[in-house]
Parts: C-alpha cells; structure tokens; sequence
C-alpha cells in the first residue's frame, strides 16, 4: 500500500500544498490532544483527592481547556473545509489531464467510452474522499501516536513500553493486509466499469431488444451481474474487515490493559492518580488515527485504482505525429498514394488491402466498390487521423506523415459517414469548425447542403434540436452535416473536401438536388467521395472502384 | 420483481422515503445491522467509563477484591467492541449491495418500459451517470447515513440516561448535546449547504453527459478542430462544480467544527458540574472521573453524525433524480388484462390513424388508413420526415395511437400485451444495434434456443456467412462497441440475418438497404422480399425500385397519405410517386 502517490503530487500542485497544511494541522492536534489530557488529568485528581476543592481554585485549568476545546474546533473545521476544497481541484486537474490526452489519442482510443466516462466521471470522483477523509487520518496517524507515545512513556515507562511493543503491529499488519486486498480492489473497480460499459451497450441497444422480446431477460441479466459485483466485493471486504477486526482488537485490548495495569499500580501506590489518568486518557488516542487509517483504507483504494487507471491512460505512448506546419498550397497540388494499406484491428482482412492512387487537383473523384472495402478507411488515411500500415501518402512530393496533422486538418473538410449532431440550435451545429461565421453564411450553407427546411421549423436556425439531432428524421440531419461541411469550405476556402455517403439517408429528390448543389458548390476544389449511390457516381471526372482486393504493387517511391 | 411493480404506481412520498420504501425487503437485515453497530459503539462508551473508575477507585487503595469486576468489564469491553464492529461492517455493506443491485434492476425495468419511444427525453451520457452515480450515491443513504445516525444516537441518549442517574445537571448537559450533534448541527448544515449540494449534483450530471458526448464525437472534433473549445465548455462547467463544491466544503468545515466544540464543551460541562457536586457531596468523588472521562467517549459516537447528515443531502438529490426516472410515463398503455392473442392468420387494419411523439407538438400522423391482411405485401414510401417511421413504431406498439385504431385479426392491438404484439410483428430497423459481444451472440439474440445451424443459415440468407467465414473466428468473432469493427453493410446484414432467424409472420422492414451499396442492395432486397414471401411485409422506404411487384404503394406526404395503388395505378395516376420514380430510374443509367 502507498498511502500517497508521488505521481499525484508531481501532477497536481494543489495536492502538494494540501499535504504539507494537513501534516501541520495533525502536529497541533497532538500538541492539543495531550494539554487537553493533562488539564483534565489535573482538575479531576484534585477535586477528587485535593479535599475541598471548588471552582474558584480551577478557574485557570477551566479557562485553559476551554481555549483548547475551542481550537481544536477550530483545527477541525480548517482541515474539512481544506480536504474537500483540495479534493474537488485534484479531480478537476486531472479530468482535464485525461480528457486532453484523449483527444491526442482520437484515431484509437483505448477502452469503451462508456467506461472511459465513468473513470473521468465518477473513478476520479472516487479521489475526493482519498483526499478528504484518508490523507488527513495518514498524516495524523503519521504524527500523533509519536508525539502521544514520548508523552506517556515520559511519565510512564510501562505504559509506554506496552504502547510502544503493540502499536507497530498495527502498521506491520495493515501492510500484509493492504498488499492482499489491493489486487482484489483493482479487479473489483474493474468490474464495475464493465459493468457500466454493459450497461450503456444495454440501454442503447433497447429498442433493438424490445423488437426481439429480449429486454425483460436483460433485467434479469443486470441483476445477475450486479450480484456478481456484490459477491466480489463481499470477498474483498470480508478480508479487508477482517484486517479491521484485528487491528481494533490489538488496539482495544491494549487500552484495556494498560488501563488495568495503570490501576494496579495505583493500589501498589508506584503511580499517582493524575499520572494514571494522563495515562488513560492519553492511550486511547495513541491508536484512534491507525484506526481510522484502516477504516477509510477501502474507500480510498477505490480512489488509488482510479488514479492508477488515469496513470495508465496518461503514460501510454501516442503515436509519432510529423511536426511541419508548411501544408503545400492543395489548389495546384496532386494526392499520391503508393501501396498503403491499412490492417483491420483483431479481424482478418484489411480494413484497406494495398492501394494505389493518385488524386489530381481540383477533380472531383468518386471511389465506389463494395461495403467494407475500405472506402471510409481511405478517406481517414487523407484526412490523417488514419497513419496507413504499410506504403506513403504524398502531397505535392511532400510525405503526409512528415505533416502536423492538426495543420493538415485545417485544409481539408470532411463528412464522416455517420455524422453526429448534438444537443443544441441548428446553426449552432453548423458552425461547429466556425464559431465566427454569420448567421448568413450559416444559412448560405444550408441553402447549398438543400436544407432549406430549417427556414420551416418554429425556431429557425435557433431550433434547439436534442441529443443526436432527435426531432429531425436521418435525412435532415444528414443535409445539416453537409452545411457544417460546406460552411467550413465556404469560410477556409479548403483546398481539399472529403465526403463519405454525402447522400445517405436521403430520397431521390432531394439527392438529385443535392448533388447538382454539390457540383456547383465545390467546382475547383479537390474533391473525393465514397459513395455507392449513380448520381454522385454520374457527375465524378473520374471513378476510382476498390475492389477489396490489393492493387499490384507499384513499389514505394 | 415485487419490488418493481410498485414504483410504477408513483407517489407523492418524498424521494428518499420512497426508495427506503421500495427496498422493503432488505429492511431486516438493515435492522441487524444497526443492532450490531449500536452494541459496538455501547462497549466503547462503557470501556472508558469502567477504566475511569477502576482508576479513580484504585486511587483510594480499596481491597483488590473490590475492582476483579471492573478488571474483567473493562477487558470484556474491549473485545466486544471490535467484535461488535466486524458483524456490523459485514453485514451493512453486504445489504446495501443488495438494495443497490434491487435499485439498479428498478431503474433497468422502467427504462425497459419506456423505450424507445419515451427515451429521447433522456440524454444517453445523463442514463449512465444516473444509474452508475446516482443508484451508487442512493445506496449510501443506508450505508453512510441512516444506519450510523440510528445507533449513534442510541448509544449517546442510554449514556446521557446513565450520566443523567449519576447528577440529572450533567446528563442533561448530554442530552442536549446529543439534540446540537445528531439533529440541529445537521439541519442546518443540510439547510445552508442544500444550494451548493444541489448545485454540484446537477454539475455533475452536466458535466458526465459532456464528457460521454465529448468521447463519441472526438474524431469529428479533432477533424474540426474543435477539441479545444468543447474542451473550455468543459472547463466553464467544472469551475461552476468548484464553485458549487467549495461553498459545500465551508459549510461543512464548519459543521466538523461544531461538532469537534459540542464534545469538548461536554467534557467541560461535565467538570463545571461536577467538581461543586464532588464539593456539597451530592456525587462520590469516585465517579467524577467517569462523569469527565464518558463524553470523551462519547466524542466517536459523535464524529460520524454530520457526516451521515451530509450524505442524506446528497443523497436525496440522487435520490430524487432516480425516481424522476421511476415516474416517467409510459407512451403506451398496456392493457391490465390482455385480450387472447388471435391466431393465424394475422390481418392488421389500421384505420383512420393518428400518432404523435411524446412531448412534440405536432401530429405525426394524420388519418391513416391501411389494409394489411396476411401475405400482403405494402410499401410506404415517402420524403424524410413524412411519418413512415412513427408508422412503424405505433404497428410495433411502441406509440399508442392518438387517434384511430390498429387492429390485429379484429383485436384492437391497445388491448393486447405489447410484447405479445412484437411475437408476430417483427422489424429490421435502419439503426439496430449491434451488441458489443460476437457475431453469435447477436445473431442468437433473436430466438436463444436456435441451433448452430439455423444460425448460419440465417447468416447464409442476409450473404454474410462467406465473409464470416473468412474470419479466423468465424461467429465467435468479437464485433466491438457498435459493431465497430464491421462495415456499416456488414452490420445491417448482421442485424438482417437476426430479424430471418426470429421468423416473424409480420415483418416491416424499415430502410433496410439504406448503407449499402447498389449491386448488394438490389441483390439484398431481391433476397430478403423473396426469404419474406409467404408473409406479411410492410417496406418502409424512399428507395422505389425493388418494390414495384407490391400489392400496395401507399405515398405519404406530411402525415397524411398523399396517393396509393399498385405500381401501375401510380403510374398511371402521373402524379408525385411516378415522377419521384422516373427520376430515381434516370439517375440508375
């Protein structure tokens, strides 16, 4: 078990900060914790023994411990306040450590999404109790019982050395058992996010299991699941309870001894009543940080496997990403492609068998060929966020792979095959890669992509459409896309376009309209279309067919 | 199961008394639970209590007789106390394990119930967050929070009873102490935080469905160059959750402090009471050490009272969050006693029909009439937009009609189970999905007692078998989120072959060709109306080729049916099908 991550320090300044406060305020809680003891120790063996003993004679030890009950109120607060506050800036740190890198990483991110979600979601959140309930109980359990334990060994050596022979045990044994459970916590955390990722993949796929009859039996499956998630647990924590058990008794047992020890000696007459109750009062708290410690071991574990999963994600290589921002001007500038291919993930086939192709300036190209052919793959490959396997792409004589592809990007425009729309107005939507653009240009773009229909709808370009588009029917969505697309061509004069299916989900008519605003709309501008679909097919200067099949090969340039 | 059907009923009760209500039969095990608890934190009050008087009596130099019994109490103590403690921890996380998967297969059922139609109400990153955070944070309401409240305050009130025996001044001094830590101290965090705590959750929520929806279209984002600004969203939104979260931390600061000064002043109350009852001889001198020392104990009765308060707050929010899922209305009605389920053959009449979406304004359908007995075979054709996909899903009773009715052999479908319904009427929808599991099991998902080989021949018929077979995994092949690592025509064939292996006697095909390529889609189509033949077909298309063979052609225009008839009747008629059509099959040369 580490108690503290020194990767979380070195990511996260606030969290430096936070554990040097916390170390502070656990020394002055001992520093209280003992003049509390003797002030009490003090005005009770005097009432009892002292004889007629009245307020007045304890005014001073009444006004000091009122001083230190107050302070320690005051500690007690700072350090909730300070932990939650520290909390919540780590876990923000870090969520946008992770997100950035994940954008870095979009062409394969690694893991479901939804069980990425919930790590930078609720997995980091797990952080928030590490940082409020189990850093302070360490840094407290770090100072106290050294301080408590000089303390009562200064004036009682038994008692002390009694304390001092049992209190190891507690760490030694926390160790063992913390390096046990560990494993166990991970799988268990693990679980879970499977879980999550089972259950998004469940609930999207609703409708779908409906039709079948299957979404009743699904519950059924959820229960099953989320039982096996419990037995897990329950296994984990049995042991780390079971830990917790022998810790509490080690420490009970030995305030009990001591306790009866220290009354023994009373009777002997080797100790006096306020030594013994400094004593009494003291031996307990020797413990309760370790004790608590183990206590909130669990939750933070929870919290350590999140940030070792956040870790994982920010140490993993990214791919080597060419650097040169000097994008040849794609107005005058051929597109070669010699024998790239690109394999398919886990599956046999490629994704794109050996290719070759050249695509000349300012042509509109339309590749066609069977589904899986790999006319979507070909267009990742120009767009750059594809790196093909094997064979070069060149620019005007200039590697692809040489080029920063955020600059590349820049360019090109691009429609993906399934194009998303998100929660939000319609124009907003459309100037997704055009914050700036005018609500005039929005709407020339959408007259061009022929989804003069948004001029209809109640809002007009201010309709608010829900997540994923919903309220719009796939062809107008599909025709809101393409505005986005050419907005982005209309304002950055693109050189290069990529359309993938631009007519998908469309009736003949309005494709027919499409296409012919298409043609006019990117008239000089290099321009490469996958499609299966005659009218786009019809209007092409050349058709590119990909057989899914590897060209010969042309040997690399 | 039980507990299910209760929360459709709803109910004004308040959330979090609704969900304890709804785990009802979990409560005897939460109730051993804190017995155990209440017993542990009793031992650890009495263990300091009898050392305090085993010393203080020592001090006098009785007999030794006198303290064997507190010698043998006080080790007694200690060891109930840990062993108290172990069954209490034991046995509360293994209960709220079981009310959190009872709660997580609650929430499962009624968005079974509600789907698909009463869904896109919900935004797919706000459903994760709400089962994987919201349940989570509700199952600490029992765990974090009633639970330890119950024994704590227990224990603290018997001790103030037994201080109360020994000098009445001081054990109400307990009493009231007891009140400020477990009831006022709370209620007013609860009071001043319940903005913040509200705040955050909410936030959260945002924030959660922000970051799903920022995963799914990264690669747009990228390609857009987007990242940035969706990330400085993002941002705007956590430092509104900061915000949020650090007025929660001052309060609850705050809360810790008050708390950490009511024991204390406890010890100090005890000593300003005691010392002058030592004095005028109204308490032995013996037992001001216990009267000092209990509120010491009692100090860890008290620390986890305002967090289990804290945790209340918190959780009401989820909780309320949850059963705003609970409550939702179903957009169909499905009968209380269903009629008998005719029998073959299946005639479908759908007669003056009128359909909307829940929470649209506007009618999808308008007065639709359609004739569909057994073996005929209808297509719906029409512009996007034009009401054929709400067609499909009041046929597939996922809409109840708002107007008109369907009937299935006479039987208005409204009186008929839905699920029952969705035995005989079958779909392929556009967008079916595909199951992050392998070929088989999606396949398989239509009919679970099929054998291997009517699964491939299914896979044969939707000519997606060749193409599985080339896999070195063949069905067991993994298909990935979404069917990721398949072609789009490659997933609509999977989804095909799952449709022909559930052998419905009505199937409506919604666009099935609709991502794939000509020749495959001509090829498919032929393959599909002729594996379909000897049953009901209704063709949800814009596509018009391939259907020409139909025994009705029904053109909806705006929701309502703007022409019908069989091929050449439209033709004929020269009107919005036959120039739609000619213009499709020029485009074709």
């Amino acid at each position: 078990m580490r108690p503290v991550d020194p990767r979380l320090l070195r990511l996260c300044p606030p969290a430096q900060r936070y554990l040097t406060l916390t170390v502070a305020v656990g020394l002055a809680t001992a520093g209280l914790v003992i003049a509390q003891a003797w002030l009490i120790a003090i005005a009770v063996s005097r009432a009892q023994l002292g004889g007629d003993v009245g307020l007045d004679e304890l005014r001073t030890l009444l006004l000091l411990l009122l001083v230190v009950v107050l302070a320690r109120a005051g500690l007690a607060g700072a350090q909730e306040t300070a932990g939650h506050r520290a909390g919540a800036r780590v876990t923000a740190h870090l969520r946008e450590v992770v997100l950035r890198r994940s954008a870095m990483q979009a062409a394969s991110p690694a893991g479901s999404t939804g069980g990425r979600a919930v790590l930078v979601t609720r997995g980091i959140d797990a952080l928030d109790s590490y940082f409020a309930r189990f850093l302070p109980q360490v840094a407290l359990a770090a100072v106290v019982p050294v301080v408590v334990l000089v303390q009562i060994a200064l004036v009682d050596w038994v008692s002390g050395l009694l304390i001092l022979v049992t209190l190891p045990l507690i760490p030694v044994f926390m160790v063992l058992v913390g390096m046990h459970t560990r494993e166990q916590t991970a799988r268990q955390w693990r679980t879970l996010s499977v879980l999550a990722g089972h259950f998004l993949d469940v609930v999207q796929g609703l409708p779908t299991l409906k039709v079948f009859g299957r979404a009743r039996v699904q519950a059924a499956e959820i229960a099953r699941v989320s039982d096996q998630h419990r037995s897990a647990t329950a296994r984990v924590l049995r042991v780390a309870f079971l830990s917790a058990l022998v810790l509490e008794l080690a420490a009970t047992l030995s305030v009990a001894v001591v306790a009866v020890g220290v009354g023994l000696r009373l009777l002997d007459g080797g100790l006096d009543l306020r030594t013994a109750l400094v004593v009494l009062v003291l031996s307990p708290e020797a413990y309760l940080p370790i004790r608590n410690v183990g206590t909130s071991f669990h939750a933070s574990a929870e919290g350590m496997a999140a940030a070792d999963e956040v870790f994982a994600i920010l140490e993993s290589p990214l791919a080597d990403q060419g650097s040169s921002r000097d994008v040849p001007d794609l107005s005058n500038a051929s597109l070669v492609l010699v024998d790239v291919a690109v394999p398919r993930p886990d599956v046999q086939g490629d994704r794109l068998p050996r290719t070759s192709l050249v695509v000349l300036p300012r042509e509109l190209l339309v590749v066609t060929g069977r589904s899986g052919a790999g006319k979507s793959t070909l267009l990742g490959l120009l767009l750059a966020s594809l790196a093909p396997d094997t064979g070069t792409i060149r620019v005007a004589g200039i590697d692809l792979a040489a080029l920063d592809p955020d600059a590349w990007r820049q360019e090109v425009a691009w429609l993906p095959q399934r194009p998303l729309l998100f929660a939000g107005t319609v124009a907003d939507n459309v100037r997704l890669g055009e914050p700036d653009a005018t609500d005039d240009e929005v709407a020339h773009a959408l007259h061009l992509a022929s989804a003069d229909f948004v001029t209809g709808l109640p809002g007009g370009l201010q309709t608010v459409l829900g997540e994923s588009g919903a309220g719009l029917s796939a062809g107008q969505r599909q025709r809101i896309a393409l505005a986005r697309v050419l907005l982005r061509v209309q304002r950055r004069d693109s050189g290069l376009v990529l359309l993938d299916e631009p007519t998908a989900h469309l009736d003949s008519a309005t494709e027919g309209r499409v296409v012919s605003m298409l043609v006019r709309a990117l008239a000089g501008r290099t321009t490469v279309v996958a499609t299966h679909r005659k009218p786009l097919t019809a209007v092409a200067d050349r058709v590119h067919v990909l057989t899914g099949e590897p060209s010969p090969a042309v040997g690399v340039a | 199961m039980s507990v299910l059907r209760r929360t459709a009923e709803g109910s004004a009760a308040p959330p979090l008394r609704r969900i304890v209500g709804l785990v009802r039969s979990r409560w005897p095990g939460l109730v051993v639970g804190a017995g155990a608890g209440l017993l542990a934190s009793a031992f650890s009050v009495a263990l300091l209590a009898t050392g305090a008087w085993l010393i203080a009596r020592a001090a006098e130099r009785p007999p030794i007789v006198v303290l064997s019994l507190a010698v043998v109490a006080v080790r007694a103590c200690a060891v109930g106390r840990a062993v108290f403690r172990y069954a209490e921890r034991l046995v509360t996380h293994n209960v709220t394990l079981q009310v959190l998967a009872d709660l997580r297969v609650a929430v499962f059922c009624r968005l079974e119930r509600l789907a698909p139609t009463g869904l896109p109400m919900f935004r797919n990153g706000d459903l994760l967050s709400r089962l994987v955070s919201d349940v989570d944070a509700v199952q600490d309401v029992f765990l974090r929070a009633l639970l330890p409240w119950v024994s704590g305050v227990v224990v603290a009130l018997l001790t103030a009873g037994g201080v109360l025996i020994l000098l009445p001044s001081a054990g109400t001094v307990l009493v009231a102490v007891t009140l400020l830590v477990a009831v006022v101290v709370p209620r007013l965090t609860r009071r001043w935080s319940r903005r913040a705590e509200a705040g955050a959750l909410k936030a959260r929520g945002r924030l959660s469905e922000d970051v799903v929806d920022t995963f799914e279209r990264l690669p747009e984002l990228v390609a857009y160059g987007a990242v940035g600004r969706r990330l400085a969203g993002l941002a705007e939104t956590e430092r509104r959750l900061l915000h949020h979260l650090d007025s929660a931390a001052r309060v609850r600061g705050a809360g810790a402090a008050a708390v950490t000064f009511a024991t204390g002043a406890a010890v100090w109350c005890a000593l300003v009471l005691g010392v002058p009852a030592v004095r005028s001889g109204s308490l032995s001198a013996v037992l001001l050490a216990v009267l000092v020392l209990v509120p010491l104990a009692l100090a860890d009765v008290f620390s986890p009272l305002p967090l289990a308060a804290g945790e209340l707050t918190r959780a009401a929010g989820a909780a309320a969050r949850v059963v705003e899922v609970l409550d939702t209305q179903d957009p169909v009605v499905e009968p209380d006693r269903p009629a008998r389920m005719p029998v073959a053959p299946y005639d479908i009449v759908v007669a003056g029909l009128g359909a909307r979406w829940p929470a649209q304004v506007g009618d999808a359908l308008r007065g639709v009439d359609l004739d569909l007995p057994a073996g005929r075979r209808v297509a719906v054709v029409g512009e996007s937009g034009s009401g054929k996909t709400t067609l499909a899903m009041v046929l597939l009773r996922f809409l109840d009609p708002l107007a008109g009715r369907i009937t299935l052999s006479g039987v208005d479908t409204r009186e008929l189970d839905g699920d029952a319904v969705r035995k005989l009427v079958g779909m392929l929808a556009q967008d079916a999905h595909i199951f992050d599991s392998t070929i088989w099991e999606n396949v398989r998902l239509a009919r679970p007692a099929a054998t291997s080989s009517e699964v491939r021949q299914a896979l044969g018929r939707a000519r997606l078998l060749d193409w599985v077979d080339s896999l070195p995994n063949g069905v067991d092949t993994w298909v990935g989120e979404h069917g990721d690592r398949m072609s789009g025509g490659e997933r609509q064939r999977l989804a095909l072959a799952r449709v022909l292996l559930a052998d419905f006697p009505v199937v409506v095909l919604d666009e099935p060709t609709e991502h794939l390529d000509l020749t495959t889609a001509d090829a498919l189509l032929a393959d599909l109306l002729e594996a379909t033949r000897d049953r009901t077909v209704l063709a949800i298309t814009h596509r018009l080729r391939g259907h020409e063979d139909f025994d009705e052609i029904v053109v909806l225009h705006d929701g309502v049916v703007a022409e019908r008839g069989t091929h050449l009747d439209l033709m004929r008629a020269d009107r919005r099908y036959r120039t739609a059509y000619e213009q499709e099959v020029e485009l074709l040369v």
